[in-house]
């Protein structure tokens, strides 16, 4: 039994604030929730299945369901596999759906790290004593910029790539964002400026990195026939794949990721290769996370998406794979540091055609999605979507 | 050339029952590893059930201390330091720290040895590595 053609998104909303001061979380959740059921056309009394993850404040969807106002449910699921969970979540929904368990399910994510001051990427966290990895990587001072920058040094080592190289995801990040009104760095950056930024975690400078902001997004996925009867372009999810990657006993090999797997389980549910997408949305906590999905998804060849990404290749309109046209995580924004959900919500408005018209694929037919959350330097979660507009 | 970084006390560990051994070992210089019984198979962390083979019992033995840089990453924290992943002569890679060493001159695939270093609080000794002796790169500095 395959998910494909079973399932499709018929709303998607992404909420404008980047700093959200005077909001509490379950409010973005709320705002966001009725947001993309408008966007759809529908109402919270058409949801019967709901997905949230670890940002959704107190017991996930017991919680959410309470404060939106969600009294028809009979599917939930809060899976929490980081900031990969919202793009899993689309795959499990089009299974509930294919299965009977619900008819619209709605997934939710908002945060707000950058009201509460968080310093996300450079602050160790000392997290739960029962949790195993604890008290063999907090005393080392693991933070997620470190984690990440162990992965480029190897990469780096291995196949000869160069921070200039990894400069040129952020460049292409930034010529996107400058055309989204919302986005918190819309100014042009080019090589230099990366590579003259001040080092975070060496190789990783600051420019590097995604940036911090509050915010949220939020998904409705329903039957094909709800979908075709609504206003919208219809977008179906065609491929899902999921996988999770961690240290293997001590075994580990940072110079690949789980998007290996979720992208090659994607690709052949839908039928398609990496030759066919038009658009993709690809994870950004960092330029070198970039990197090594595109490597493992089977855009280039390992230890090649150094010489994929330079020269602008990633730039729409100028380049062979527009990569998030919003400006991604690295410019745009990283609700609750989190960037799955807005990865699904730029491809379905390059699928409808509405993506900013100078970052608009002509004629994009057939994105992807991809999303990692936890940590490429220790352990992940990967999942991947292909959708396609009918 | 750069500069030694600076001292830093890491944080201390909360163990658990299944790492109290572990952390016992540390005080007296050992780094323990995992080991099936049955298969010989290493495994880091060490955990009382082996993350590889269905059979065989988990013994917790002493690591040689030798290892090679598998990658590292310079922290530009207040405090600055030097978090990386050690392959184990053993075989697991193990996160830890490089201490003692100028950032600068560090180099993926250089020999390193085990160091305890202590920790904040009562000093529970945290296995770290610093450049080994015989590294050639040493010749430069």
């Amino acid at each position: 039994m395959s998910i494909r053609g079973k399932a499709c998104i018929a709303g998607a909303y992404e909420h404008p604030t980047r700093k959200a001061e005077n909001k509490s979380t379950a409010q973005l959740h709320a705002e966001v929730a009725l947001g993309a059921l408008r966007d759809a056309g529908l109402t919270r009394a058409d949801v019967d299945g709901y997905f949230c993850a670890g940002d959704a404040p107190g017991m996930g969807p017991l919680s959410m369901a309470d404060y939106i106002g969600l009294d028809r449910l009979r599917h939930v699921d809060s899976t929490d596999v980081g900031g990969s969970s919202y793009l899993l979540h689309v795959g499990h929904a089009a299974e509930a759906i294919a299965l009977g368990k619900c008819n619209v399910a709605l997934i939710t994510l908002a945060g707000r790290p950058r009201s509460e001051g968080m310093a996300t990427g450079t602050a160790p966290r000392a997290g739960n004593p029962a949790q195993p990895d604890v008290q063999f990587e907090y005393p080392y001072g693991a933070a997620v910029a470190n984690m990440y920058a162990l992965c480029a040094r190897r990469h780096m080592h291995e196949f000869g790539t160069t921070s200039e190289q990894l400069a040129w995801i952020k460049v292409a990040a930034s010529h996107h964002a400058q055309h989204n009104e919302h986005a918190m760095l819309r100014k042009v950056v080019t090589v230099e400026d990366v590579v003259n930024s001040p080092m975070v975690a060496d190789p990783l400078h600051r420019l590097d990195c995604c940036v911090i902001s509050d915010g949220g997004g939020a998904l409705v996925v329903t039957r094909p026939e709800i979908a075709r009867s609504l206003k919208r372009p219809v977008v179906s999810v065609r491929g899902a794949g999921e996988a999770v990657k961690h240290q293997m006993g001590g075994q580990l090999d940072l110079t690949y990721t789980g998007a290996r797997f979720s992208g090659a389980r994607a690709f052949e549910e839908a039928g398609v290769t990496p030759a066919d997408i038009k658009y993709a949305s690809i994870y950004d906590s960092f330029t070198i996370t970039v990197l090594l999905q595109l490597e493992d998804l089977g855009f280039c060849e390992k230890g090649q998406g150094g010489r994929f990404v330079a020269d602008g290749n990633l730039i729409s309109g100028v380049g062979k794979l527009p990569f998030n046209t919003d400006g991604g995580g690295l410019c745009n924004n990283h609700p609750a540091n989190r960037g799955g959900i807005t990865k699904v919500i730029e491809a379905v408005r390059q699928l409808r055609g509405e993506a900013h018209p100078a970052v608009q694929v002509p004629n994009c037919n057939l994105a992807l999605a991809h999303g990692t959350g936890g940590s490429l330097g220790t352990r992940h979660g990967s999942a991947t979507l292909v959708l396609e507009r009918e | 050339m750069g500069e030694k970084l600076p001292h830093r006390t890491p944080p201390a560990p909360t163990p658990d029952p299944s790492t109290r051994a572990f952390w016992d070992a540390a005080r007296e210089g050992k780094l323990l590893i995992g080991r099936n019984t049955k298969t010989g198979k290493a495994h880091y962390p060490p955990r009382p059930v082996c993350p590889f083979d269905d059979e065989g019992e988990v013994e917790y033995v002493a690591a040689s201390g030798r290892g090679s840089l598998y990658t590292y990453s310079h922290m530009h924290a207040k405090t600055p330091y030097v978090i990386a992943y050690v392959e184990l002569e053993e075989g697991p890679r193990i996160m830890t720290n490089i201490v003692d060493c100028d950032p600068t001159t560090l180099r993926v695939g250089q020999k390193v040895r085990l160091v305890f270093v202590p920790s904040e609080g009562e000093g529970q000794p945290i296995p770290m590595f610093t450049p080994a002796e015989e590294n050639p790169g040493h010749a430069h500095a």
